[in-house]
């Protein structure tokens, strides 16, 4: 990369589904849109997702009477009511069009086979005829926390098969794709975002690029864990980091981190919710199938930070299976049969082949729960636009849209990529055909300076630190045993104060590698303090946060208070500053009054001011906090009172 | 310390090939590191572990570290493979890492996957040519769920780059397409949604860059980390190759 500056109409942070669908929204609105990625973008981390991507096709015999209203009803009740009910209601709407946008991508999605299929369902096995008439049409399987089989897949690679077929579409557009990038800070008026300061994984160079938009998808921020996390290394929230840089642009929600029950112990890679979904079972050390009883309603299949929740409990209570890297839990698919193991579930009998040396027509599966999803990121409006700096967009698992609220149901991530994809890029094309590129060279050029300054201040520091790696493990151990599945007041109280220490051992860790070139420690250093940053808003959201919601579980305050916390936090933090500053706004517009989710406690604080009253002022207050105007006016896409036929 | 089984821990010698094309003072050579095994050492584990305490400069890529991203292909003692799901319990204690061939070189074991694989993808048109536009309004077009199940095993491939750096054409030719392009053609062929005729396809995918390039030594087949049926892929392209020439044939003789 020579070019010091470039342009274009489009600018989007990250390859994977999210990005490139937003991409290609944009290019075939005729703009010019250039993707940036940290890796070849069929490498990003969607390629991992496993089971399935949600959408009410009402396909096979168990999605029967199926619709976008049923799927609205799951997910916000799913997000412990933290959703936006509006976004939570375009998303279901969309789904079915997104799914089968990729059948016509190429997506090889499993068919229903009309006439007698053998499923397991609550340790039962049954035989259910499929409609010799849907033979041939998407297939669907069981996912946790929803009331229909609606997770349409392509075996146990929906997300490999879905970025593939999007990819190709990249492809065939000739959208320019530069991978071994990095975007490391925004270039922004104050009020405008202009672009990005860029550095080049290949060569350690910074360019910029000067965009009418920009859009960050980069994915979650899973690695503050460390290494208690399924996400992939690169997972690593720069997007995210960037944005809150700014001081200007809220994150959203960023206490709210997903469990997934069935991570590999102890590796922690990703065992798909399939498994469950098909049949599999959880066991503990006695070869007990606790869930029975701890949710005789939904059983392995409740949402996944309860099923979390009760894995861990089940551990703690001494119940786990002792090894050298800790306590786990067994899942069980054995009964599940050869055939289908290594047809519908392949990637998962691949796993265990590769990497615990098992068989899981034979041999249980050593499970427990890690991070594994960020339901927060950068707070957005129903555009996807975020607050506070006009141009600047974020989709996916980057964004807090907000569909997800405090829990996202399984396979509903994969299908808001592409709903969120497909509707964000028709704003983006929307906002570059209003706007002309501001070639404010000067934002440009001191933004490099400043990228370039930072680069050269920690190549230059000389001394003693603490090495960068040691800090980012150290943050791990404090994200996963004290913000982690279980808190307490205390036990964030101690994660803020070891999260401060850190960063202030971040500036003055020392580099021990000075090559030329991309120099891997300092890109991992450059990202270091972002990732603790980032880490603290998590850690200090949660202290805050006096309730329990979906993910968020304070075992000192264990009920859901809708009165004082039915909310979305948002907080903001810029360079200059010690530390970050919180506010909260209405979640949304609200349809569904809050209530019970049909698992989990059925214990909470009510709110006692009548939805309307609440309603009132979400659209004023959302706007103080920055919230810039929709495309359409909020709530013109609830409709209003339909989930009244279903609950 | 003992691993799990009982059997005393080994110190691992690994010699891995360095070279900085960013860094003028850098010349190709080898440098040696040595560590402890430890249970389930994958070298994904191992790789880190000599960057994080020997050598901060050693650049190699990993991402999803499960096999599926793969982004971590390079060649260990002599072959390509999947670093992250190969165990070094699996592998002597001396180890030579060296990064894939027939890539473009970005640093020490890290080599240019993306840029190959995209133009594989652009040479041969590595989409749907579909029909008719997309219709959100219409249900899905039927497929029969063994044809879905069949186009499924070619769209496993991970893109790693195994099956390239271990073919003799690949390495002499830039735009071979290789054990992954050829399964990628084949992917599309078999593809109802796909309208490309076999005239069309002959051109993508017959002569020397094509499936008559390859010299039959089929290491694609044995290095690929997914064990895709790469033998039965060639002989599907050339069955299709050859049959699209006697059609085409045919029609001459017809016509004429």
């Amino acid at each position: 990369m020579s070019a010091r500056l470039i342009t274009t109409d489009v600018l989007v942070v990250g390859g994977g589904l999210a990005g490139e669908r937003c991409a290609i929204e944009a290019a075939a609105a005729g703009y010019e849109a250039l993707i940036l990625s940290l890796v070849p973008p069929r490498r990003s981390h969607s390629c991992a997702a496993q089971g399935g991507m949600q959408a009410s096709l009402a396909n096979c015999a168990r999605a029967e009477g199926d619709n976008p209203t049923v799927h609205f009803l799951d997910t916000v009740r799913g997000s412990d009511w933290g959703a936006d009910q509006e976004v939570a209601n375009i998303f279901a709407d969309e789904a079915p069009i997104a799914v089968r946008e990729l059948a016509h991508f190429g997506v090889p999605w499993s068919r229903v086979r009309g006439g007698k299929n053998k499923y397991f369902i609550k340790g039962e096995h049954v035989e259910i005829d499929e409609a010799l008439e849907n033979d041939g049409l998407i297939g669907q399987r069981d996912f946790g926390g929803t009331a229909k089989w609606r997770a349409c897949y392509a075996a146990a690679g929906t997300g490999h098969a879905a970025l593939y077929a999007v990819d190709s579409e990249v492809v065939r557009l000739g959208i320019t794709v530069q991978d071994r990038t990095e975007a490391v800070s925004l270039i922004h008026d104050g009020s405008r975002c202009l672009g990005a300061v860029v550095r080049c994984l290949r060569t350690g160079r910074h360019f910029a690029v000067m965009a009418k938009a920009t859009v960050i998808a980069t994915g979650g921020y899973g690695r503050i864990y460390g290494q208690y996390t399924s996400n992939a290394v690169i997972n690593e929230g720069t997007g995210a980091s960037i944005a809150l840089d700014t001081g200007i642009v809220p994150l959203g929600n960023m206490e709210a981190v997903q469990f997934h029950p069935t991570t590999l112990s102890p590796s922690g890679i990703l065992v798909t919710e399939g498994c469950r979904g098909d049949g599999g079972y959880l066991l503990d050390k006695n070869m007990h199938r606790f869930m029975v009883e701890k949710e005789p309603a939904k059983q392995e299949l409740a949402s996944r930070d309860v099923v979390s929740r009760h894995m861990q409990q089940t551990m703690r209570d001494g119940n786990g299976v002792d090894s050298p890297y800790g306590p786990h839990l067994w899942l069980d698919i054995r009964h599940l049969g050869e055939k289908h193991l290594r047809t519908k579930l392949l990637e998962v009998w691949d796993i265990c082949r590769d990497f615990v040396g098992l068989n899981p027509v034979n041999d249980l599966i050593p499970v427990r729960p890690t991070q594994h999803y960020s339901m927060g990121g950068i707070r957005v409006n129903k555009d996807g636009e975020s607050y506070g700096l006009a141009g600047l967009f974020a989709v996916g698992e980057a964004a807090c849209w907000d569909m997800h609220g405090f829990n996202r149901l399984g396979g509903n991530s994969l299908a808001e990529t592409l709903v969120a994809g497909r509707l964000v890029g028709r704003r983006v094309a929307e906002h570059a055909a209003g706007v002309s590129l501001r070639a404010d060279t000067g934002y440009a050029f001191d933004a490099i300076a400043a990228a370039e300054q930072r680069a050269t201040s920690w190549l230059s520091r000389a001394g003693k630190g603490r090495s960068i790696y040691e800090i980012r493990d150290a943050m791990g151990e404090t994200m996963m045993h004290k913000v982690g599945i279980f808190r307490t007041g205390d036990e964030l109280n101690e994660a803020v104060n070891e999260l401060q220490a850190l960063l202030n051992d971040c500036d003055n860790a020392v580099l021990r590698c000075k090559d030329p070139g991309v120099n891997p420690e300092l890109g991992f250093a450059l990202r270091l303090k972002g990732m603790l940053r980032l880490a603290m808003t998590v850690a200090m959201g949660a202290r805050a946060r006096t309730e329990s919601r979906g993910a968020h579980f304070r075992s000192d305050f264990p009920l859901r208070n809708d009165e004082e916390w039915l909310n979305r936090t948002l907080v903001r933090w810029a360079m200059d500053e010690s530390e970050p500053s919180f506010s909260y706004e209405p979640t949304g517009l609200i349809d569904l009054p809050p209530g019970h989710r049909g698992y989990g406690s059925d214990e909470r604080i009510e709110m006692q001011r009548s939805i309307d009253s609440y309603n009132e002022t979400v659209v004023h207050e959302q706007a103080q906090h920055g919230r810039l105007p929709s495309s359409e006016e909020m709530g013109s896409r609830l409709k209003c009172g339909a989930w009244q036929a279903y609950a | 310390m003992t691993q799990e089984h009982g059997t005393p821990s080994r110190r691992l010698k690994f010699e891995i090939f360095r070279y900085n094309p960013e860094d003028e003072n850098s010349e190709p050579h080898s440098d040696v590191f040595e560590i402890d095994e430890t249970p389930f050492m994958s070298l994904y584990i191992a790789l880190n572990k000599i960057r994080e305490l020997h050598d901060p400069g050693l650049q190699f890529d990993f991402a999803c570290r499960s096999a599926i991203c793969g982004s971590c292909g390079m060649v260990v003692n002599g072959r390509p493979a999947l670093a992250c799901r190969t165990l070094t319990s699996d592998l002597p204690e001396d180890i030579q890492l060296y990064p894939l061939p027939a890539f473009k070189l970005i640093g020490d074991l890290s080599v240019d996957t993306g840029t190959w694989f995209r133009g594989m993808g652009e040479r041969t048109e590595a989409w749907i040519h579909e029909r008719q536009a997309f219709d959100p309004e219409a249900e899905e077009e039927r497929m029969s769920d063994d044809i879905a199940a069949a186009i499924y095993e070619g769209d496993r491939c991970i893109e790693c780059g195994c099956c390239v750096a271990s073919c003799g054409v690949a390495n002499l030719d830039d735009e071979f397409l290789a054990g992954a392009g050829m399964n990628r053609v084949a992917r599309f062929m078999m593809d109802p949604r796909d309208t490309r005729s076999e005239a069309e396809w002959f051109d993508v995918v017959a002569g020397d860059r094509g499936v008559f390039g390859c010299l039959g030594m089929m290491a694609c087949a044995d290095v690929c980390p997914k064990e895709l049926p790469l033998l039965e892929v060639y002989a599907y392209l050339r069955r299709k190759t050859l049959g699209a020439r006697f059609a085409a044939r045919h029609e001459k003789k017809g016509s004429a």
